[in-house]
């Protein structure tokens, strides 16, 4: 079967291709079909793969790709049962929103059309590409295709400057966590001589054996983070992804909710022996993480814009992803990924439908008693939000108590922070869908709101599907013995650092304490929900300024301009004296004083010419004696 | 007399022509120290041919006459160049002389610039 | 010193005089008649060396043809009166100095080293009789001997072509 398992990359690929070279030649539904198709194709493929799955890692090699003295980098891909499962949800969430762009993307031209579909194809080939990779390299060449595909695709309606500003951000800001990447997989071919995954020589072998906190493994971890805060937008490369959503919502739906955001988590989870063995890291993860989830859920509290609210919220679930890599909780983080791909990209995907239905406004304090006129959006996008949530019986609910209980066992107070963050993401989630979908419409009078087309909501549904059953692939063992089934499909991937942490952190919790906490979360999480709902149930507009704490949270802690003091302007400035001192006095004066020097030689030199044939001849007998000198006395 | 006397005073009339020409304004008289310098190496080509002789004739070869001719041969050449220079030369210097009066080098300096 | 060495230093010496003498007259017609002196001591030298057929050549061609028509272009160009050489003191020096220092490179540069083994019978020897000569010229030299006709024929018609008043 893995044979065949190179087809799953190259078929998007294939369709990128197409799609591109075809653009504008090809009709909107060709472009869709073949788009959609591709991801379709490699969705069975990756089904069949998971199938046949049984804990072994099998790696297939497709070419040599880098081979210099004793270095040797062949492009080869994995197959373990992180890297299928990541698989699965990429293809599947990305067949989904393919079929949902299919129709929010209908009133473009069909070359442009086209380009989106060849944009997103070649996303996904990335991504395949990066869970796929069998070395840091191929990884890493998935890594920097994701973020370039990011930029074309946050910048797609080109014609508009600030989405490109927004486009540029999210791609520097990318390449600044590249850097900590190149600078990690240097230091491991220095240190261990090879970037492969797996096997006895490969990396995470090596790296087993190091001691606890090496110092080697702890820059080498550090710098990998580096470059997942780039990706997974944590503190302090978080502010692309408010900004990226100036891209069309599938695309927000895809790229910075359900798949290239995780890609950081894929690679901490996939490096995660390195990361159990320098505890120094781990510590600094979990506390980044517990910052990002707590800061980025304030910002959202005050948020207007209904995507703003949502980008602000994967910054915070992200947070509480790398909350459970800092904690331990591998299984914990990668549960947390697949819940939060189906009910994040499900409301993406709602709140694209809402946008569309309401042509095109993205401000909720001109929503309201949608429920009425949306009733499809409305019943997935309220299941969503009370997935994320975390109601019992949702998915969100599983993987985040996991994480919750894994912070607790770590430290308590991560557990508190932790809680705090949780309620207020229940707390702004259900904000949103009050003034989404409660009380009146408070829109403009001409416009009607109206559902969306079937190709958008049948996605909608089949997420929130998933995003209701989702969980019950992990049930954790306080329910149902052996419930959980994701620990155990993970196990083979995790078993080094289980037994590492097993004896390291032995905390374990008492069925009791859980039963206790769970409760005590549930509880506070619903009050939470119903004090949202009241507040804004009856939400009327009133455009009042916002004042104190409020004032700071609306304007996302002022972390965009504290940014622009520090770093861009100086920046700016270190440009400006080069452009005008250095360049125009410097090296344009050099430049133009060579040639200027070589008029003025010249000029001397035509007086030569003098016209006058003394001379010439005199020139000639000297140059004559000059040669027999040199022939004669210079040999001798 | 031995070899280099002869040459020698071929390089002392060759330099003492070489002098002419960097020295004197007249065009013709300029023509005139060329014919000095050719004549010096005329020369040097019938001492060498004369050298070449007595070599011959040390080594006993047997074709000792045709040995040596070269050198007088060459010179034979040089002079029919010699001739003919001189006339197409001396056509050239009337007809400027026709145009601008004027045989001075310093005057004829229409390569300027 | 025996009369041949004698001979060679008469002629050498009365061969440098002239030289000199053309190089630093004012007038130009004194000029070309040391020329025809320093020819007709460069033309001793060659019976020195045994070449008789070039020395009459040399006479003949150079001291009566070519001489002469130097004197015929000076006649009638009227430039018998004095003409002087550069003006300018700068180009007088620097081409004494640069003539001068070509005759002493090249006079250096040709000293042999060490003894150059003489040779016997210098003089004498048949090798520059007219007869002889004619036989290589006739034989082996013949096609550069018919070249140069041509040489002579596209000469004349040149120095026409540039004489012609039109």
């Amino acid at each position: 079967m893995t044979q065949y398992a190179w087809l799953i990359p190259a078929l998007p690929l294939a369709g990128f291709l197409i799609n591109g070279l075809l653009s504008g030649r090809l009709s909107k539904m060709m472009s869709g079909i073949i788009g959609s198709g591709t991801v379709l194709a490699s969705f069975v493929l990756s089904v069949m793969v998971f199938f046949q799955m049984n804990g072994q890692t099998e790696v297939v090699t497709l070419f040599d790709f880098i081979k210099a003295g004793n270095i040797n980098i062949p492009f080869s891909i994995q197959f373990d049962p992180l890297s299928s499962l990541f698989l699965l949800i990429i293809t599947g969430v990305g067949f989904l929103i393919h079929v949902y762009s299919t129709s929010y993307m209908h009133e473009e031209s069909d070359f442009h059309f086209a380009r989106y579909f060849s944009y997103l194809n070649l996303f996904v080939f990335s991504m395949l590409l990066l869970v796929m990779g069998g070395n840091y390299v191929i990884m890493f060449i998935g890594w920097e295709g994701v973020g370039l595909c990011s930029y074309l695709l946050i910048g797609y309606w080109f014609k508009n400057t600030e989405y490109n500003k927004a486009a540029n951000k999210a791609f520097i800001m990318n390449r600044i966590g590249d850097l900590g990447v190149l600078l990690a997989v240097f230091w491991m071919l220095q240190k261990f001589g090879t970037v492969t995954f797996a096997g006895d020589a490969g990396v995470l072998a090596q790296a087993a054996k190091l001691a606890v906190n090496d110092p080697a493994l702890v820059g080498i971890t550090l710098l990998l983070f580096i470059g997942a805060t780039g990706k997974s937008a944590q503190i302090p490369l978080f502010t692309w992804l408010p900004d990226a959503m100036a891209g069309p919502t599938p695309v927000s739906a895809l790229i910075h909710a359900a798949t290239m955001v995780t890609a950081g988590i894929y690679m901490i989870a996939r490096s995660n022996i390195m990361y159990t063995l320098a505890e120094t890291t781990s510590g600094v993860i979990a506390i980044i993480g517990l910052a990002t989830a707590i800061v980025a859920a304030t910002i959202a509290l005050k948020q207007n814009d209904i995507k703003k609210v949502l980008a602000y919220s994967t910054v915070s679930q992200l947070g509480f992803m790398f909350l459970a890599l800092g904690v331990g909780s591998y299984v914990g983080a990668v549960f947390h990924v697949m819940t939060h791909a189906f009910f994040k990209a499900l409301l993406f995907l709602g709140a694209g439908s809402v946008i569309h239905g309401t042509h095109h406004e993205q401000d909720m304090r001109t929503y309201g008693g949608l429920r009425k006129m949306m009733p499809v959006t409305h019943i997935t996008m309220l299941v969503g939000c009370l997935a994320i949530a975390g109601i019992p019986g949702f998915s969100g609910f599983f993987s985040k108590d996991e994480i919750l209980m894994g912070a607790f066992a770590r430290n308590p107070i991560y557990y508190y922070l932790g809680l705090g963050a949780a309620l207020m993401t229940a707390f702004y989630m259900f904000r949103l869908y009050a003034m989404t979908f409660m009380g009146s419409y408070r829109g403009d009078e001409h416009h009607h709101p109206h559902e969306s087309p079937a190709a958008m909501t049948i996605p909608l549904i089949v997420l929130a599907i998933l995003a209701f059953a989702g969980g019950f692939i992990g049930i954790p063992e306080l329910f149902v013995h052996n419930g959980h089934k994701l620990a155990t499909f993970l196990a083979p991937v995790f078993e080094k650092s289980t037994q590492i942490n097993a004896i390291a952190h032995p905390h374990n919790i008492s069925h009791t304490q859980e039963w206790i906490l769970m409760g005590v979360s549930t509880v506070l999480i619903i009050v939470m929900i119903f004090f949202a709902i009241k507040k804004f149930g009856g939400y009327t507009r009133t455009d009042a300024e916002e004042t104190g704490l409020g004032k700071v949270l609306a304007n996302k802690w002022y972390v965009d301009e504290l940014y622009d003091t520090i770093i861009v302007k100086p920046v700016m400035w270190i440009g400006n004296v080069f452009a005008t001192t250095i360049e125009k006095s410097g090296i344009d004066k050099g430049v133009n004083g060579v040639g200027k020097s070589v008029q003025y030689l010249s000029r001397q030199f035509r007086l030569i010419q003098s016209g006058n044939i003394g001379n010439y001849i005199m020139m000639m007998v000297v140059a004559i004696v000059g040669f027999i000198w040199i022939v004669y006395y210079l040999k001798m | 007399m031995p070899i280099e006397y002869y040459t020698f005073l071929c390089c002392i009339i060759f330099g003492i022509g070489v002098i002419g020409v960097l020295t004197r304004r007249n065009a013709i008289i300029i023509f005139m120290c060329i014919e000095l310098m050719l004549n010096a190496v005329n020369l040097l080509l019938v001492s060498f041919s004369k050298m070449h002789y007595a070599k011959a004739v040390a080594a006993g070869s047997a074709d000792v006459l045709t040995a040596a001719s070269e050198g007088q041969l060459f010179v034979f050449f040089i002079m029919v160049v010699a001739a003919v220079e001189v006339s197409v030369g001396l056509a050239i210097i009337v007809m400027m002389y026709r145009n601008t009066h004027n045989v001075d080098i310093n005057f004829l300096n229409r390569l300027k610039n | 010193m025996t009369t041949q060495q004698l001979i060679f230093w008469f002629l050498s010496a009365v061969a440098v005089f002239s030289a000199i003498m053309v190089i630093t007259r004012r007038n130009p017609v004194y000029s070309v008649l040391y020329l025809i002196i320093t020819f007709f001591a460069i033309s001793g030298h060659y019976v020195l060396l045994n070449a008789q057929f070039l020395a009459i050549v040399n006479i003949i061609v150079y001291a009566g043809a070519i001489m002469v028509l130097f004197l015929f272009v000076l006649m009638l160009m009227n430039l018998n009166k004095e003409s002087e050489p550069q003006k300018n003191k700068y180009m007088l020096w620097s081409g004494a100095i640069a003539g001068g220092l070509l005759m002493f490179v090249l006079i250096d540069a040709v000293r042999p080293d060490g003894q150059v083994p003489v040779y016997d019978g210098l003089s004498g020897g048949n090798v520059g009789l007219i007869k002889n000569l004619g036989m290589r010229l006739y034989t082996d030299y013949l096609v550069p001997f018919e070249i140069s006709s041509i040489l002579f024929l596209s000469a004349m018609v040149g120095a026409v072509v540039i004489g012609k008043k039109d």
